[in-house]
């Protein structure tokens, strides 16, 4: 239970940074930023990295600002800086608020990052479903300057990512949602605080009583978290009621390719998803303000 | 395999060693600051026995490296007595029968008094919230609260040792 040797380095730059990645990345060195799924995979052997490049002091990453049209979110940005609702960010600061509780227990909260969370890639993970429903953008940094790549051409599957070895994630942007976006996020697991076993976010404009631009993703049951373009389809200008819900719910099973496991069969993830795009509609539609 | 320097900031006072970087907190605030109210429990974030505060913030000192914490305040179950003084949420454990064999307690603590600062008006589902955080295998957790819940007045009144 004790990581392997490695050396640490703790740049003050992100110039010094992306030098040491760019030495280092292609032999296995990594970033560390939270380092609370990265930590326990190296004490318990799953992760070896020979050298570890800790971004923490970089001051110009722990930002959090809103841009025009969009949330900026540094790369040492943690967990627990959505806690209280970020009332600049509108109805994303609330969305993203209502699902932060579900991020492991307060304390990793307190120091694992939304970046590192995006990078880390695991299918389980909120931070990637809440990006992938809402079309992250994000920026990629290397000495050979920043490249900007949309979320679903970084998620690459279970626990992997286009990121090149000398790049670091040194920024996620969030479309902000308009005043009229209602939103549910649902989570299922066998305890809180555990990985989540399935998960859905909905978010849709309502206008005139119908569902508009809906943006309907699971987490937990593919490989990567994923936008269900058949499911937005079928409630695309439906009234929120139970129906268009039984319907999307029926869209979704039909539509995912599911996960198995050695404790969760393919068969239960897929019922699962069905249940969990169904609640998270539910709750978009009784919540009158989170 | 080489110990590199290392000065550490806990409970207000400096601890000067070396250790490898891949040491973790824990470890070395027990083998290298001889301060061992710290436990260490699952070693991968699980259970958090070893909780400590790290600059005002709750954290897993196994999931971070010594030298990651180098010239940040760590406080550490030590600072909450003074002498022979209990602090509050010490005295409320005892009341309430919140420890049986002990293990998970100096985490308890430190979870709680950090949750605290960070929220003096925490709600009670919050506060469950955070106490799931941790693993207490003999109290089924329902004293743990009534401590708190006893305490609650006293929690920042008194406080830890946190910059002196």
């Amino acid at each position: 239970m004790k990581a392997a040797p490695f050396t640490l380095h703790k740049p003050g730059t992100l110039e010094e940074a992306v030098a040491l990645l760019a030495e280092y990345g292609e032999d296995g060195g990594l970033v560390i930023a939270g380092g609370q799924s990265l930590t326990p995979m190296m004490a318990l052997r799953v992760a070896y990295p020979p050298h570890l490049v800790d971004i923490n002091a970089i001051e110009k990453l722990s930002q959090l600002t809103v841009g025009d049209g969009f949330l900026s979110i540094g790369a040492t940005v943690r967990h627990a800086q959505f806690h209280r609702h970020f009332v600049e960010a509108g109805t994303l600061g609330r969305l993203l608020s209502s699902v932060v509780h579900h991020i492991a227990h307060y304390p990793i909260r307190q120091r694992g990052t939304f970046c590192g969370s995006l990078a880390h890639a695991d299918p389980s993970s909120e931070w990637c479903l809440v990006a992938a429903t809402l079309g992250a953008e994000l920026r990629l940094t290397s000495t050979s300057g920043d490249r900007l790549v949309q979320i679903n051409d970084f998620l690459d599957g279970a626990m992997s990512t286009t990121r090149e070895p000398s790049e670091i994630l040194t920024e996620a942007r969030l479309p902000l949602l308009a005043e009229n976006t209602r939103f549910g996020f649902y989570e299922f697991n066998r305890r809180a605080g555990d990985f989540a076993l399935g998960m859905a976010l909905v978010a849709y404009d309502l206008e005139g009583g119908k569902i508009r631009n809906a943006r309907i993703g699971v987490g937990g049951i593919e490989e990567k978290a994923r936008r269900l373009a058949a499911v937005e389809a079928a409630l695309e200008g439906k009234t929120p009621d139970s129906e268009a819900f039984a319907a999307a719910a029926a869209a979704t099973v039909a539509d995912v390719d599911a996960m198995e496991d050695p404790t969760t069969s393919a068969q239960y993830r897929r019922d699962l998803s069905g249940v969990v795009v169904r609640r998270a509609l539910e709750i978009a539609q009784t919540a009158t303000r989170f | 395999m080489d110990n590199h320097p290392l000065e550490l900031t806990i409970n207000g006072k400096t601890y000067k060693t070396a250790v490898e970087h891949r040491k973790t907190l824990a470890d070395t605030i027990r083998e290298n600051c001889d301060l061992t109210g710290t436990h260490v429990g699952c070693e991968h974030g699980v259970c958090g026995a070893c909780t400590v505060i790290v600059d005002g913030k709750t954290v897993r000192s196994c999931l971070m490296f010594a030298h990651q914490a180098e010239g940040c305040k760590i406080r550490t179950v030590e600072s909450l007595a003074r002498g022979d003084e209990l602090h509050p949420l010490q005295e409320a454990f005892i009341e309430n029968h919140a420890i049986q064999c002990g293990f998970c307690t100096p985490g308890f603590l430190m979870l709680i008094i950090g949750a605290y600062e960070n929220d003096p008006d925490i709600t009670e589902e919050n506060l469950i919230e955070v106490l799931s955080s941790n693993l207490c295998r003999c109290t089924g957790y329902q004293n743990i609260i009534k401590a708190v819940r006893s305490a609650s007045g006293g929690l920042l009144a008194i406080g830890s040792d946190a910059d002196a």
